[in-house]
C-alpha cells in the first residue's frame, strides 16, 4: 500500500497546475455557449497542444500523442477539478467513437473523423436504442438493405441525446435479419444532414429535451461509412459500451458533488440555525460521505488493477450501479435539507442553487435507468462477478 | 501509487483463513461456544503460532512491528470464520501503550493476555463506570471484551483516561445473543493502575476500525454463503440463483461490501502513515460497515428461506456476530457523530 507518488509524478502535477493557472483566460466562460462556439474550440485545440485532453491520439490524427498513463491521466483530472477552470469537451464521439475508430477504424476513416472530432469541430450522436430495443440493445429493428455500394435505412432510433446539434451519427442497424440477433447487425456512420432523417426532441421529467428521437425514411448511405465489417457491428459497439460505462458513477464527479452539498448545509439557515446542526440531517449526511469515501477508496483500488493490467472484477463492476445511486441520493437529501424551499423550480426569488437540485434528482434518476438499467447492472455484478447462473433462456413458442 | 494489499498481506490473510478453517470450523465454534476446553485450547494453540499477540508490538519490543492494515487483514479472517479471539483486545492493548516497553514486552511475549473495559469510554448507564483515586481504579465496567483467561484489562477512567490494571476474580458473564464470544461486567475496587495514558481520538478510531475489519469478514461469509446455497437449492425445477429476483439480492450485497473493503483499507493505511484524516475515515468506516453488514446479515438469511432461520445451519452465528459488532465501541449514529466532530462539523 502505498499512495504517495513518484517525484516524476508529482513534478508533472506542478506542471499542470502551472498550465492551466497561466492560461485562465483564455478558458470560455458560462457566457460561451453553444457547441462550436470559436472560444471553446480555441480552448479545446490547447488542451490538445498542452497534452492536457486525447494525449494519448496519435499526432497523425490530431492528438498529443502521448504513451498512455494512468497516473498522468488521474491527475490531470484532479487538477481541472481543483482550479475550477472548465475542462476538456466530452460527448459521444469524443469518448466513444474515437476510441472505438482507433481501435477497429480503417485509416481513411481515422483520417476523416478523429481529428475534427477531437478539435469540437464535428459534433457526433450515437444511435443505438429503440423504441423497441433498450435493456435488449441486440433486439434492434433499424434495417440496412444493400442499395449498390450504398444502405437504404428505415426504422428509428431514441434517447439519441445532442441529435439536433449533431454533424455525423454513428449507429447500429440490422443488415442481415435472417441471422441470429448478435450476428445481423452493422456499425455504420453517416451525416445527419442526409435526405430522410428525423429529429424530434423528447421532453424529458426535467421540462427539458435531454434527448430525442431520430427517424430515418429511405436514408441512402455509403457502404464506406460501416466501420469493421458489415454484421460485426454487435462486437464494435461492445468495444464502445467499455468506454461508455467507465463514464456513469465517477467518484470523482460524486465527490465534487457532496462537497457541494456540504457547503449549501453549512450555509443555509433555517429558523436560524444552520441546516448541518440539525443532528437528523448531519447524520445523514455523513452516512453519505462514507459512502463517497468507499467509492473513492474503491476507485484507488480500480486504478491500481489497471496500472497492473489486472481485472478490477467486482471492484470495477460496481461503479455505475453505486455511483449513480449515490449522486441521486445526494440530490435527494439536498432537498430534503432545503425543506420546503426544496420543492422550488427553475426560476424565482427564493430558488437555491438555480434549482440545481431538483433537476440533478430527476436527471440522474434518468441516469440510473440509463447506460444499462440498475436491474441490467445487478445482472452484470451477479454473472460476471459472483459467478451466478444466468436466466435459462424461454422456449421458442 | 499501488491501493492494494502486498504479496505478504495476501499470503498471511491466506495461511489465516486456512488455519481457522480447520480450528474455527462452526463445529468448533459450536463447542466453543459452550465453553469445551479442548476446542478453546485448540483454537488458542493455533493462533498462537501464527504470533498474533505480537502483530502490532513493535520490533524492539520483541513484537512483528506490522500496521494496522495487517491487524485489519487478521480482525477480518477473524469475523469471516466467527473465531472467538483475544486479537482485538491484545492489538488495542498494543496500538496504546506505546510509551510503556515492559508491558508490550510482555504482550509480545505471551504472557500478558489482555481484556478490555472500554464500554463506559462510548455510553455509561446502570450505574457503570471507573473512578480513579491515587493510582488506583474503582467501580464496574459493563460488557468488557475477552475478560476469560485475561491477565490485564485495558479499562477507562470516567473523563477519558485509560489504565492498565491486573485482571481479578470479581466478574461476571453477561449474555448476548452472540455466542461466539464472551462478555463480562467487571468490578474493581481498589485495583493499582500500572499505566495511564490519554484515550485519543486515534484509539477509539483503532478500536471501530477493527470491529469494522471483523463485519467485514462475517459479511463476506454470509455472502459467500448465499451464492453457494442458491447454487445448489432448487425450487420449480431450476437453481433459485438462476432467478433475477434472488441473483439482485447477491449483487446488492457484493455492491454494498465490496467500496466498504476499500474504505477499511484506506484508513488503515491512513492511519498507519500518520495521515490527519485516518481517524475520520477509521469512523467513516465504522459507520459503513455497520449498515453494509445489517443489510447483508438480513438478506444472506432470506437468500437461504427457511434453513437461513434454523440453527442446523448455523447461518445466526454470523448474524448474531455482525449485529453485536453493530453496537461495539459505539452505534454507527455515534461513529457518525464523531466523523462530524473530527472535521469541525459541530457548531
Amino acid at each position: 500500500m502505498k499512495l504517495d507518488l513518484a517525484p516524476e509524478y508529482e513534478a508533472f502535477r506542478a506542471e499542470v497546475s502551472d498550465t492551466l493557472a497561466k492560461n485562465r483566460p483564455l478558458a470560455p466562460t458560462a457566457d460561451d455557449k453553444g457547441y462550436k462556439n470559436p472560444k471553446r474550440i480555441a480552448w479545446q485545440k490547447f488542451l490538445i497542444d498542452h497534452g492536457l485532453t486525447a494525449r494519448t491520439i496519435p499526432k497523425e490524427y490530431g492528438g498529443y500523442g502521448a504513451e498512455p498513463d494512468i497516473l498522468k491521466a488521474r491527475i490531470i483530472a484532479e487538477e481541472f477539478a481543483r482550479s475550477r477552470m472548465p475542462g476538456p469537451m466530452a460527448g459521444q464521439g469524443i469518448s466513444m467513437l474515437v476510441p472505438t475508430l482507433l481501435e477497429l477504424g480503417t485509416e481513411e476513416q481515422k483520417q476523416a473523423y478523429i481529428r475534427p472530432t477531437i478539435q469540437g469541430e464535428m459534433i457526433w450522436c450515437q444511435g443505438y436504442s429503440e423504441p423497441g430495443a433498450g435493456s435488449d440493445l441486440a433486439a434492434l429493428r433499424t434495417s440496412a438493405v444493400e442499395d449498390g455500394d450504398h444502405y437504404l435505412i428505415n426504422g428509428s432510433k431514441i434517447w439519441t441525446s445532442t441529435a439536433k446539434q449533431a454533424d455525423m451519427i454513428f449507429c447500429l442497424v440490422r443488415t442481415d435479419p435472417a441471422a441470429k440477433k448478435h450476428e445481423g447487425i452493422t456499425y455504420i456512420t453517416f451525416p445527419m444532414s442526409t435526405p430522410g432523417i428525423e429529429v424530434r426532441p423528447l421532453v424529458d421529467m426535467t421540462g427539458t429535451a435531454n434527448f430525442n428521437e431520430v427517424f430515418f425514411t429511405n436514408v441512402r448511405v455509403p457502404k464506406s461509412g460501416v466501420i469493421f465489417a458489415p454484421n460485426k457491428g454487435w462486437q464494435v459497439a461492445n468495444a464502445t459500451l467499455t468506454h461508455e460505462r467507465g463514464m456513469l458513477g465517477d467518484p470523482n464527479a460524486t465527490k465534487a458533488r457532496f462537497l457541494e452539498l456540504v457547503t449549501l448545509m453549512k450555509s443555509e439557515t433555517v429558523n436560524g440555525q444552520r441546516l448541518i446542526d440539525n443532528p437528523v440531517l448531519r447524520d445523514r449526511l455523513i452516512k453519505l460521505q462514507a459512502e463517497v469515501y468507499a467509492m473513492q477508496a474503491n476507485g484507488l483500488r480500480i486504478t491500481t488493477s489497471r496500472l497492473k493490467g489486472e481485472p478490477a472484477g467486482l471492484a470495477g463492476l460496481i461503479v455505475k450501479l453505486n455511483g449513480c445511486d449515490l449522486n441521486h441520493e445526494i440530490a435527494r437529501l439536498a432537498i430534503d435539507a432545503l425543506g420546503e424551499f426544496g420543492i422550488l423550480y427553475e426560476e424565482g426569488d427564493h430558488l437555491r442553487a438555480d434549482g440545481s437540485w431538483q433537476w440533478r434528482y430527476m436527471y440522474d434518476l434518468g441516469l440510473i435507468i440509463g447506460g444499462g438499467t440498475a436491474q441490467i447492472q445487478k445482472n452484470i455484478i451477479a454473472e460476471r462477478g459472483l459467478d451466478m447462473p444466468r436466466e435459462p433462456k424461454l422456449a421458442k413458442a | 501509487m499501488e491501493f492494494a494489499l502486498s504479496e505478504d498481506q495476501r499470503l498471511l490473510q491466506d495461511s489465516l483463513k486456512g488455519v481457522l478453517a480447520g480450528a474455527a470450523s462452526l463445529d468448533q465454534v459450536r463447542k466453543i461456544a459452550v465453553g469445551d476446553g479442548a476446542a478453546i485450547s485448540a483454537l488458542d494453540a493455533a493462533l498462537a503460532e501464527f504470533g498474533l499477540a505480537s502483530l502490532l508490538v513493535p520490533e524492539d519490543a520483541g513484537g512483528l512491528g506490522l500496521g494496522l492494515l495487517d491487524a485489519c487483514l487478521v480482525q477480518e479472517a477473524l469475523g469471516y470464520h466467527i473465531a472467538p479471539s483475544r486479537f482485538l483486545a491484545n492489538a488495542l492493548a498494543a496500538t496504546a501503550l506505546t510509551d510503556f516497553p515492559d508491558l508490550l514486552t510482555l504482550i509480545a511475549a505471551g504472557e500478558s493476555k489482555f481484556g478490555l473495559a472500554l464500554t463506559e469510554l462510548v455510553s455509561r448507564r446502570d450505574g457503570a463506570g471507573l473512578t480513579a483515586e491515587k493510582g488506583k481504579l474503582s467501580g464496574k465496567s459493563l460488557l468488557a471484551i475477552s475478560v476469560d483467561g485475561a491477565t490485564h484489562l485495558l479499562v477507562a477512567e470516567t473523563g477519558g483516561q485509560l489504565h492498565v490494571v491486573e485482571a481479578g476474580p470479581d466478574t461476571v458473564p453477561m449474555q448476548t445473543i452472540d455466542r461466539s464470544r464472551t462478555f463480562h461486567e467487571v468490578k474493581l475496587a481498589g485495583a493499582k493502575s500500572l499505566a495511564a495514558l490519554k484515550a485519543d481520538e486515534r484509539f477509539l478510531a483503532v478500536a471501530r476500525l477493527l470491529v469494522a475489519a471483523d463485519t467485514l469478514g462475517a459479511a463476506q461469509a454470509m455472502i459467500d454463503k448465499a451464492v453457494a446455497y442458491a447454487a445448489e437449492r432448487q425450487q420449480f425445477g431450476r437453481v433459485i440463483g438462476s432467478f433475477q429476483a434472488v441473483k439482485h439480492m447477491c449483487a446488492e450485497m457484493a455492491a454494498k461490501l465490496e467500496p466498504g473493503r476499500a474504505l477499511i483499507w484506506h484508513a488503515a493505511h491512513a492511519l498507519d502513515i500518520g495521515d490527519a484524516e485516518g481517524p475520520v475515515m477509521a469512523n467513516l468506516a465504522k459507520s459503513y460497515l455497520a449498515e453494509a453488514g445489517t443489510f447483508i446479515a438480513r438478506t444472506s438469511t432470506e437468500v437461504h428461506g427457511g434453513m437461513g432461520f434454523t440453527d442446523l445451519v448455523g447461518l445466526h452465528y454470523w448474524y448474531k456476530r455482525i449485529g453485536v459488532n453493530r453496537q461495539l465501541f459505539g452505534s454507527p449514529e455515534e461513529a457518525r457523530e464523531s466523523a462530524a466532530e473530527l472535521q469541525g462539523l459541530l457548531a
